[in-house]
């Protein structure tokens, strides 16, 4: 079809693509053998690749010293609240976008589209005054409400590439058969859309899970804060602990990297066809 | 129709389909109840973006033209354009400006070349393409400013592993101070980015080479066209939107991503990896609101004049293709 491979273009092919995998990998590996080296052997000389015994010492070290369980509680709870409201909630506009032709319609793209493009710094000082108003500052729930808001433009776009891959006349059928449009909806659409709506809920879930600049500026007090402000915290310290660093590191890393494989196939769909039609 | 199709989608009333028969909503008495639904499925999503997410962009919009300093709110006086001859008087304006052309051309333009050549290579099944496209896609699971002390650990100039691996090889004879180094800051933070960004542009241009029909290169090879002509007659110009598009997307992106920088260098050393945005993050900490927005207001217009040109440049030959 593309033409006949020759030997030695296989081998250049097969090289780079196997460069490219090492190359990809490597840091993640380096990553978890850090983490798992007892806490002498990271500053050791000469640097082991493959150390002589592993060692849980940091990941017991992070969760006895810091806070850090607590941490991982609010995450998990702030992510998944805010990822499935998000996706509730992106589904009844994307339902409407992907179905009806109406004249704001294309603003409303538009709108979502922008809210891509702007720095969402210019928002940060302004949004900590808002919150100081709602008395939703050092607040989760003041988390979520902002992440829901964060996760919602892009949801719509890809959920919105979901729907306009299901043909009109599955629902138009339902409603034939006396189905409302809210039946139809949920009855016969939803159950069709399921992996694209699990994949969209871990691609806000991750975002949540991942976000640093929100909840650093809108959480202070040690109870509230989530994982990735406490490795900030770890940073802001003059000398890293790269133990604790590279356990923390790992622990963050691994869920999210599970959610992805898991829903890859969907995610990188929706991120093709929501970027392809804008 | 044949009653077939009836009978097969199990549709006990209705007949078969008849086009237009499923277009009640567009009939002129369903038109309010057709606007409610529209504006009731519209409304949370509308609420939560425009309270969260524009009002704030509005606010701060306006702050860039007050005295807005968190130390001091009691005189939040507007003082015109003020803010903005601070940004532009500030000594380290130039090199922001510099760094973040730099970020964003020496990032884009690797990412493209890469991830167009692997998007290439993985366009021919091979056995474990499935498991290979999942592993090199896992750097999309990680947030930018991870991703920054992943590499920040790495280029540790004592214990890192990358100048173990240069020395090991040949390449250096002494340790580089990658990230204590003004100019080999930048090259390290730039490394880091390329890593997390080719994935994006492979996946984009993958799928928009499936795209292409077959036939085409059939034509092509019976033509006795080269590979070096296919790919530069068919294949780009076949895919020159999708790769337009990615391209405007990623150069609007990478400038207003400062994650990685802010986690694997924080603007440092003295200022040689600053770019705009974490610039922009470092005054917010300061807690100087006015001088903040300001600098978001200039990233926000060029970026649309950045846009508009681009989609201008761009669209004649999106209307000749397809």
């Amino acid at each position: 079809m593309i033409g006949k491979a020759t030997a030695a273009g296989r081998t250049a092919r097969f090289a780079f693509l196997g460069l490219w995998l090492v190359f990809t990998v490597f840091p993640l590996y380096w990553i978890t053998i850090t983490s798992l080296k007892a806490p002498g052997d990271i500053f050791a000389f000469p640097i082991a690749y493959w150390p002589e015994h592993l060692s849980l010492e940091n990941y017991r070290a992070l969760f006895g010293k810091a806070d850090f369980g607590t941490y991982v509680t609010n995450s998990l709870l702030v992510a998944t609240v805010a990822g499935a409201v998000a996706t509730a909630i992106s589904m009844l506009s994307a339902y409407v976008l992907a179905r009806f032709e109406f004249r704001t319609k294309s603003a409303l793209l538009m709108a979502a589209l922008v809210t891509q493009m702007i720095p969402s710094f210019i928002a940060l000082g302004p949004l900590y005054l808002l919150m100081t108003d709602l008395q939703l500052v050092d607040n989760r729930l003041g988390l979520i409400l902002v992440y829901i808001a964060v996760c919602i433009p892009f949801c719509t776009v890809m959920l919105r590439g979901f729907f306009e891959n299901i043909p009109d006349a599955l629902e138009e059928a339902a409603m034939i058969d006396g189905l409302s449009r809210f039946g139809a909806l949920f009855r016969v659409l939803l159950p069709v859309m399921k992996p694209g709506i699990i994949a969209a809920f871990i691609f806000n879930f991750v975002n949540c899970w991942n976000e640093l600049f929100l909840s650093v500026t809108l959480l202070n007090s040690d109870s509230n804060k989530t994982v990735p402000t406490a490795l900030n915290g770890f940073i802001s310290s003059f000398n890293i602990d790269w133990g604790s660093m590279s356990a923390a590191a790992v622990f963050t890393i691994l869920p999210t990297m599970l959610l992805f494989a898991f829903a890859s196939r969907h995610i990188v769909q929706g991120l093709t066809s929501g970027a392809v039609k804008g | 129709m044949p009653a077939k199709v009836s009978q097969r989608s199990s549709r006990p009333r209705g007949g078969p389909p008849v086009p237009g028969a499923g277009r009640g909503r567009q009939r002129p008495e369903f038109t309010t109840r057709r606007g409610l639904l529209i504006a009731a499925f519209m409304a949370p999503a509308a609420v939560f973006v425009a309270v969260f997410t524009y009002y704030p962009m509005v606010a701060g919009s306006q702050m860039a033209f007050r005295n807005w300093k968190l130390a001091d709110l009691t005189d939040t006086s507007w003082v015109g354009l003020k803010n903005f001859g601070d940004v532009f008087g500030d000594p380290i304006w130039g090199t922001v400006l510099s760094n973040s052309a730099l970020w964003v051309f020496g990032s884009i333009v690797p990412q493209l070349v890469i991830g167009f050549a692997l998007a290439l290579w993985l366009r021919r099944r091979f056995r474990f393409r499935g498991l290979y496209q999942a592993l090199v896609f896992f750097p999309w699971a990680i947030s930018g400013f991870l991703i920054g002390i992943l590499f920040r650990w790495m280029f540790n100039s004592e214990f890192g592993v990358v100048n173990d691996l240069l020395q090991k090889a040949g390449l250096i004879d002494e340790p580089i101070a990658w990230l204590a180094d003004p100019k080999m800051a930048m090259i390290a933070v730039l490394i880091a980015n390329i890593w997390y960004g080719v994935t994006f542009f492979a996946i984009m241009i993958l799928a928009a080479l499936q795209s292409i029909p077959d036939e085409l290169y059939e034509a092509a090879a019976l033509d006795g066209a080269s590979r070096t002509r296919t790919l530069f007659q068919i294949t780009i110009p076949y895919i020159r939107t999708t790769l337009a598009l990615t391209v405007l997307l990623r150069i609007i992106w990478i400038f207003n991503f400062p994650d990685l920088i802010f986690g694997m260098t924080g603007g440092g050393p003295n200022n040689e990896t600053q770019i705009v945005t974490t610039w922009m993050i470092k005054i917010t900490q300061q807690g100087d609101y006015g001088r903040a927005s300001a600098l978001g207001l200039l990233v926000v217009a060029t970026l649309l004049v950045f846009a508009v040109f681009f989609l201008l440049a761009t669209r004649e030959k999106r209307g000749v293709k397809r």
